[in-house]
């Protein structure tokens, strides 16, 4: 689409959103967002970009194609799943490590997982309707 | 000078893959070897790790006797096959999944003798099922290879139904599902009232597999696929599968009179069947199918017996029949690859080009014709001698064998007389020898039949005893010797051999007769089969583009039909209850939201443009994600904000490809009405069911519940998401794999209209 005040505005928007992104998925464990909620904001934003500047920019700017996303995703998620199975627990158990100020478990993991599965679904849909 | 071939003609003479797969195969068979002695003294190998078990499915394995013949069988030809295809298919293609399938197959053929869990069983008989298909329509660029994988998969896929289904009834009728448990409760399942149904079930399965009359004409059919293939799968091994599982089932479902005599007649028929087809064709690949299916029928024959002879007598042609068959049909191979052609009208004289295979050949025909000296022999003496021993029908037995047993004789002759000393009818181009590779198996098979026919005692006590004991239990001691004496099978040995070169000799006059006579029948299976699928596609072509007739209207109204007559059928009595004006309470806002809705829905219906309609669409979602902020749950009001402006964005990128609303023909008044009429009751319906809802008091139990342990036991004070990435984290991986696959569809769909 040729509108300057959309392209330059978007430049702007599009990276503010994708920031706002990962920012809404670190807070989703005690906030309301996560993984989900992340994609769809991030999907959003490179809808956008698409929009301005076409599915070309796009595909450059993610560099990995959206099938793979999606694939890594889904392999993070699973994975999460993996320590529990070590540990004697069942499968997808969350497991916390504390270590000094860090605290971490295979809950973000897992929601990592679920934003790059729900992301890479997103594009290459978004991107498949895009090329026209 | 010599001038360098040009590249496409230097076909290499065999491929690396090939042969360095061929250690496969040999390495097994020198493990079974290494086993034999033990399995001979009668030691029994046996290995179990749970797998299932509230299924009863175990991966027990079990070798013995018997499962050590048919492993020797399997991994033997296994061997000279693999060997045999690295020449015959040098320079195709797909090499790779030629072994892939091939080895794969071995394996699990050798699952399916090895297995004692009867589940695990039916997993590899699948196994050989799906990979037999794979095989026939390797060629899938050919629709003859491509028609007869469909129907050999169908056939024999249909009758490993029927197997699961026996296995279930005897499951239900209480009988282990551990093989070598059987031998105590044969006489438990022999009375019980399900057991003709298990048994019905149990033959269906043995009869597709192993090409039993009415079903026996996938396989005449399947020798569209490469000739290495044909040899494996079609006369060594998986069409012995349902032999092999008669013989397993015998101590448990053999002996009563309907299993004698169904599997006698049932064999007996396709014994004759087979061998007067085979006189039929010229192909000499469709004449080996067709004597393929003659022995099939003899040994479903000799297992319908319960005597020791007769069941030794299967034993013993079950290995004749391995040897010389797979032989023939690798040197028919050769002969295909040498000449270019398997046609017996157009072969003759290979004797002087081709002398080792034709060697080979006339080893193997030897022993199929029965002559003295040969392993076919001592097969043929055990044969009339179990036949006369059976317990139902020992004529008809006795006489069913004679004739196609002569007749295998004459085709014997066929084989080996025409294109090796005959003349062809048209002068034959120059033929070179077969490489080494090929011809091989022929040889060692050809020999082995000769070294077992001089020494039937060894063979006896070492292959065919051991195995009948496994699946006989009675040990009563049948010695194969090489000489009886005068006496009834000597002398119908003699009849076979006169009948058979008479057969001979009358073979066009009867190769015409036969012709005709089968053109003429009215009804065959095959056509049977035929009709059935064409009825079968042609409905389900109408049923189809009657259901999905790609109006995504059409759809969406079945789809609301469905919901309002399912749940209405229910409701409806009850929404005069439920439904009260609801008393205009709460927050001023809310109101508010409310007419905003209301007012989104109405620019939704009556706009004229689709852009305002969509614009309304998402005020509808808009709106109802405000009434979540409100009502206190700002994640899912985040989660619908996102979902809707994604949705918008998507339906606007769709919309560029449809053509302007004007351009679209007008609807007919009715039905608007219609589509109208059906809106406002799904719409008043759930509606209703909603309020009904809300007049039930809510459990708060689960709610309670993860309120009190989501920060303890999961450190997360967000709830919603703590449910989604913690305790019922199981499910959303589900979700999330349901995501990325529909986005895969949908992507597959949206390059295929943009080609199409």
């Amino acid at each position: 689409m040729q509108s300057t005040i959309l392209q330059t505005a978007a430049h702007l928007m599009v990276g503010l959103m994708l920031v706002f992104a990962v920012y809404v998925l670190l807070r989703g464990h005690h906030e309301p967002g996560g993984g989900f909620s992340a994609a769809l904001l991030a999907g959003t934003a490179f809808a956008l970009f698409a929009i301005t500047e076409g599915p070309d920019q796009v595909r450059r700017a993610v560099r990995f194609r959206p099938g793979t996303i999606a694939m890594t995703g889904l392999a993070l998620a699973a994975m999460a799943g993996l320590p529990a199975l070590f540990m004697d627990k069942p499968f997808l158990t969350g497991i916390w490590w504390h270590q000094g100020p860090f605290f971490m478990g295979t809950p973000l993991i897992f929601d990592l997982g679920v934003f790059l599965a729900v992301l890479g679904a997103i594009l290459s849909v978004l991107l498949a309707l895009e090329e026209n | 000078m010599k001038t360098p071939l040009p590249p496409i003609e230097r076909v290499p003479d065999c491929c690396r893959g090939g042969l360095v797969s061929s250690i496969l195969p040999l390495l097994l068979f020198g493990l079974l070897c290494l086993a034999w002695p033990r399995v001979v003294q009668g030691n029994i190998f046996a290995v179990q790790w749970a797998w299932v078990p509230s299924l009863d499915l175990d991966l027990a394995f079990r070798l013995d006797g018997l499962g050590l013949l048919f492993g020797l069988i399997i991994t033997m030809t296994g061997f000279f096959v693999s060997l045999y295809a690295s020449s015959y298919m040098a320079g195709h293609q797909q090499l790779g999944r030629f072994f892939f399938y091939l080895h794969g197959f071995m394996l699990a053929m050798l699952g399916i003798v090895l297995s004692d869990n009867l589940f695990l069983l039916f997993i590899f008989w699948e196994a050989t099922t799906i990979l037999s298909f794979l095989l026939i329509g390797f060629d899938h660029h050919k629709t003859a290879a491509r028609e007869s994988a469909r129907q050999a998969l169908l056939i024999t896929g249909g009758g490993g139904l029927f197997l699961l289904m026996g296995i279930l009834l005897l499951k239900i009728a209480g009988e282990s599902m551990t093989i070598s448990h059987w031998a105590a409760s044969g006489d438990m399942i022999r009375d019980h009232a399900l057991y003709p149904a298990v048994f019905i079930c149990i033959l269906m399965g043995a009869m597709t597999k192993s090409a039993q009359v009415p079903f026996h004409f996938w396989l005449p059919n399947a020798m569209t696929a490469p000739t290495p293939i044909s040899a494996f799968l079609h006369a060594a091994t998986m069409v012995k599968a349902g032999i092999y599982l008669l013989m397993r089932f015998h101590p448990l479902l053999g002996g009563t009179s309907l299993w004698m005599a169904t599997l006698v007649i049932i064999g007996g028929t396709t014994a004759l069947w087979g061998a007067i087809q085979a006189l039929g064709p010229c192909d000499l690949k469709r004449i080996l199918a067709y004597t393929t299916l003659m022995a099939l029928g003899v040994l479903t024959l000799f297992l319908g017996g319960r005597t020791v002879l007769s069941l030794t007598a299967a034993a013993t042609f079950l290995m004749v029949h391995a040897l010389y068959k797979a032989a023939l049909f690798l040197a028919v191979g050769s002969i295909d690859h040498q000449t270019g052609t398997r046609n017996l009208d157009h072969l003759g004289g290979l004797v002087k080009s081709m002398p080792l295979t034709a060697l080979a050949v006339a080893a193997a025909t030897m022993s199929m014709a029965g002559f003295p000296l040969f392993f076919g022999f001592i097969g043929k003496e055990i044969m009339y001698e179990g036949a006369l021993a059976e317990d139902m029908f020992p004529v008809f037995a006795t006489v069913a064998t004679l004739f196609a047993n002569s007749l295998m004789t004459a085709v014997a002759a066929i084989i080996f007389i025409t294109p090796f000393m005959g003349f062809g009818r048209q002068k034959m181009d120059p033929v070179k020898e077969a490489p080494w590779t090929m011809r091989l198996g022929p040889a060692v098979m050809g020999l082995l039949g000769i070294v077992f026919g001089i020494m039937p005692e060894w063979v006896s006590a070492h292959l065919i005893q051991p195995a009948v004991f496994s699946f006989q239990p009675d040990r009563e001691e049948i010695r194969l010797v090489f000489f009886h004496g005068i006496n009834l099978p000597l002398v119908l040995s003699i009849l076979t051999l006169t009948l058979g070169s008479v057969i001979y000799r009358y073979r066009t006059f009867l190769r015409h007769r036969m012709n005709t006579a089968i053109d003429r029948l009215w009804i065959t299976t095959p056509g049977l089969y035929q009709s059935g699928l064409d009825n079968f596609l042609r409905n389900a072509g109408i049923f189809t583009n009657t259901i999905q007739n790609g109006s995504l209207h059409f759809y969406l109204f079945i789809i609301i039909l469905t919901l309002v007559m399912a749940v209405g059928w229910v409701w409806l009595p009850h929404v005069p209850g439920i439904l009260i004006f609801p008393v205009i309470s709460g927050p001023l806002i809310a109101i508010g939201l409310f007419a905003f809705i209301l007012a989104s829905t109405g620019v939704v219906v009556f706009a004229k443009k689709r852009l305002s309609a969509i614009g309304g669409l998402g005020g509808v979602g808009a709106g109802v994600a405000l009434t979540f902020m409100i009502f206190g749950a700002p994640d899912i009001a985040l989660t619908q904000l996102l979902v809707e402006t994604l949705t918008l964005i998507f339906i606007s990128l769709v919309l560029l490809r449809l053509p302007p609303m004007d351009a679209v023909k007008k609807r007919s008044r009715s039905r608007t009405i219609r589509d109208a009429c059906l809106s406002l009751v799904a719409g008043l319906l759930l509606t209703t069911l909603m309020m009904g809802i809300l007049q039930v008091p809510l459990d708060r139990n689960l709610t309670a519940f993860f309120e009190a342990n989501s920060y303890i036991a999961a450190h997360g004070r967000n709830i919603v998401n703590v449910i989604l990435v913690d305790f019922r984290s199981l499910d959303t991986l589900g979700e999330i794999c349901v995501v990325v696959l529909a986005a895969w569809a949908s992507v597959t769909l949206i390059r295929r209209t943009k080609e199409g």
